[in-house]
């Protein structure tokens, strides 16, 4: 089985320095009409403090959940049913809810991806931004509002003083999420897990954002756990990555690694089906069929029906995340077939 | 470079709202809170429309008719009728307001707990909300008064008691809706507890609901309490009532057919204008509905 390795080579993942976050083996089911969901199925993860780690994969393939795991506030009919999500040595799976809401905000905090939907519309932005002072750091309504003002001003909202009247719906969507950043930022948690914060935003205005955030996770020393689907806004913000599917990670390693030589089909795939910009393609390439049902997952490898490097041993053979470089993890059996792929195509490895 | 002109167009989308309905353009409301401010206006000050007292007996000139003295007459011992009217619109109204407000509260409290925690909580109070539905709301509210004693205390209590639970169904569906939004993801994962997530979250964003059955839930306790008075088990003579007034008038309605006709008119048209303000309300909170 994969969870024994996957939780104990965890601990190789990051080469120096205690880290901040660590998951391992976290699995998380949802019930179902059609049965038990294995959405999160055996994830391990580890965030050193000060940096940002990427987790991508497509919809559906766990991402979202692994992240409100982390944070315990997982919808009613999900559960979190094995492994450990330890914050600076404290588990955060074996907390009660009112222990964890002493951790949610000054320690860790999260940015959602829709902006609108993520503030609440009857309520005004400066006071949604002072609330968690308030709550946590023990601010006065004067003092947490001042506060607010202060870092509307640091997430670029200009006029803060007379935006801090205003209500949600009265902001654009960059604005909005400059908001949620501010909330994010209010009780200067140490850690920041952001789940698709520019999905909804168009192109410009993200760009801006991930600028915005990373300037500020820098300044700060926040560590950053990014979701995302999108493989050029982790490329901008992130240093390590981890790529997720159907509910486990396939591959881990450096951006730049992972981002010119995939070593799982699935990135592989991943990589071609994204454009870009620098390097014209002739034609974008799909990842033929579609994610696999993660309530019965298919035996094996769980990307074999899709994979075009599948064999035999595939089918039967459910693999471990194993180590083939520093800091670097394939779940592939055949991953050499990747690089020959990439090799004839005339890529400089 | 197409990305530029996707930008654009999904930013002019995004700021594009529906336009916000004014309270000046819906007929209904204004129609309603003009008769209400009148009838408002009439009660609050009947010492200054009248200048007879609502409970001094005057038996040298019981059942008259309409003249310049007696507006509408006096009744059978000879209390101006005008006057009783007036102080008994006060106290209906009054009686009304408050008893429309304790339901109010706990059916609010009372949904949000059920909707929010769901579970054997839930469960619990929406059984306790199928008992009280399952009777019908006078015959309930009657029963209960009977057995409380007659008085206004009993009528808070009846009504609170079975009133509650139509509030209680509005907010618990409401919540169930609302906890699914993302704000409240939110500020779940902001550390904040679950009381302060629905009092200074959830609460505001579906207490219009709420508001707006208030406003025709008043109408029904009106006629409840009146009801209640005409039956004899409401408010107490010597206090002015419109119900114990239609009652009273009714043994002289071949002959003195003002006595009990013009509280019942008293009653339809505040039971209309209060109509009038909830639909207006309605269709102002809820313009995807009207």
């Amino acid at each position: 089985m994969s969870e024994s390795t996957a939780a104990s080579s965890g601990q190789a993942w990051v080469a120096a320095g205690q880290p901040l976050l660590q998951v391992s083996d976290l699995r998380v089911q949802i019930a179902s009409r059609r049965g038990i969901v294995r959405a999160v199925d055996g994830v391990s993860l580890e965030v050193p403090a000060g940096e940002a780690v990427g987790l991508v994969g497509e919809s559906g393939s766990g991402k979202s959940m692994t992240l409100r795991a982390i944070l315990g506030v997982l919808p009613p009919e999900a559960s979190v049913v094995g492994g450990q999500v330890v914050l600076d040595g404290v588990d955060l799976t074996e907390l009660t809810n009112s222990q964890l809401n002493k951790i949610r905000g000054p320690r860790i905090a999260m940015i959602f991806q829709e902006p609108m939907s993520a503030l609440n519309p009857v309520m005004r932005v400066g006071n949604q931004i002072a609330e968690g002072p308030q709550v946590h750091l023990g601010m006065n309504r004067t003092q947490a509002a001042e506060r607010a003002i202060e870092l509307m001003r640091r997430v670029g909202i200009p006029d803060a003083e007379r935006r801090y009247r205003s209500f949600p719906h009265e902001f654009s969507g960059g604005m909005r999420q400059r908001v949620m950043i501010a909330i994010a930022l209010s009780c200067e948690p140490s850690m920041i897990l952001c789940d698709e914060p520019t999905t909804a935003l168009d192109v410009t205005i993200q760009d801006q954002i991930l600028r915005l955030l990373a300037r500020l996770c820098k300044e700060s020393g926040t560590s950053l756990v990014f979701v995302t689907h999108d493989l050029p806004v982790v490329a901008q913000i992130c240093h390590r990555l981890a790529v997720m599917y159907a509910g486990q990670i396939v591959e881990r390693g450096t951006v730049e690694e992972i981002l010119t030589k995939p070593c799982h089909p699935y990135t592989l795939g991943l990589v071609r089906s994204a454009p870009d910009v620098d390097h014209v393609r002739s034609a974008l390439v799909p990842i033929p069929g579609s994610p696999p049902s993660l309530i019965d997952p298919p035996t094996g490898c769980r990307f074999h029906p899709r994979c075009k490097f599948a064999e035999e041993d595939c089918t039967v053979t459910d693999p471990p995340l194993r180590f083939i470089d520093a800091g670097r993890a394939t779940a592939c059996l055949h991953f050499e077939r990747c690089l020959d792929e990439l090799r004839t195509e005339g890529a400089d490895l | 470079m197409s990305a530029l002109s996707i930008a654009g167009a999904a930013e002019t989308a995004e700021r594009a709202r529906p336009r916000r309905a004014h309270w000046y353009r819906q007929p209904a409301l204004i129609a309603g809170l003009v008769l209400l401010a009148i009838i408002l206006f009439m009660v609050l000050a009947a010492p200054l429309l009248t200048s007879y007292n609502p409970d001094t007996q005057n038996l040298s000139a019981t059942l008259q008719g309409l003249s310049s003295r007696h507006l509408l007459g006096t009744d059978q011992e000879g209390r101006d009728t005008f006057t009783r009217l007036l102080y008994g619109g006060r106290t209906d109204l009054q009686v009304a307001f408050l008893a429309v407000l304790f339901p109010f509260i706990l059916g609010t409290v009372l949904g949000s707990v059920a909707g929010y925690f769901g579970g054997w909580v839930d469960i619990l109070i929406m059984r306790l909300v199928d008992i009280v539905v399952a009777f019908p709301f006078f015959v309930l509210i009657i029963a209960l008064v009977f057995v409380l004693g007659p008085g206004q205390r009993s009528i808070y209590v009846a009504i609170t008691l079975v009133g509650w639970v139509s509030y209680a169904r509005i907010i618990r569906g409401e919540i169930l809706v609302a906890k699914r939004q993302e704000y409240v993801l939110a500020a779940r994962s902001g550390g904040l507890s679950s009381l302060r997530i629905m009092g200074r979250h959830l609460l505001p964003n579906v207490i219009t609901q709420a508001i707006v059955y208030a406003m025709s839930d008043i109408v029904q306790d009106i006629l409840a309490i009146v009801t209640l008075s005409y039956l004899g088990l409401g408010i107490q003579p010597p206090t002015p009532d419109w119900g114990t007034m239609i009652s009273d008038g009714q043994n002289f309605l071949t002959t003195h057919w003002q006595l009990t006709t013009i509280p019942g008119i008293a009653v339809v048209i505040t039971g209309l204008a209060l109509s009038l303000v909830g639909d207006g309300l309605a269709d102002l909170l809820r313009p995807g509905q009207s």
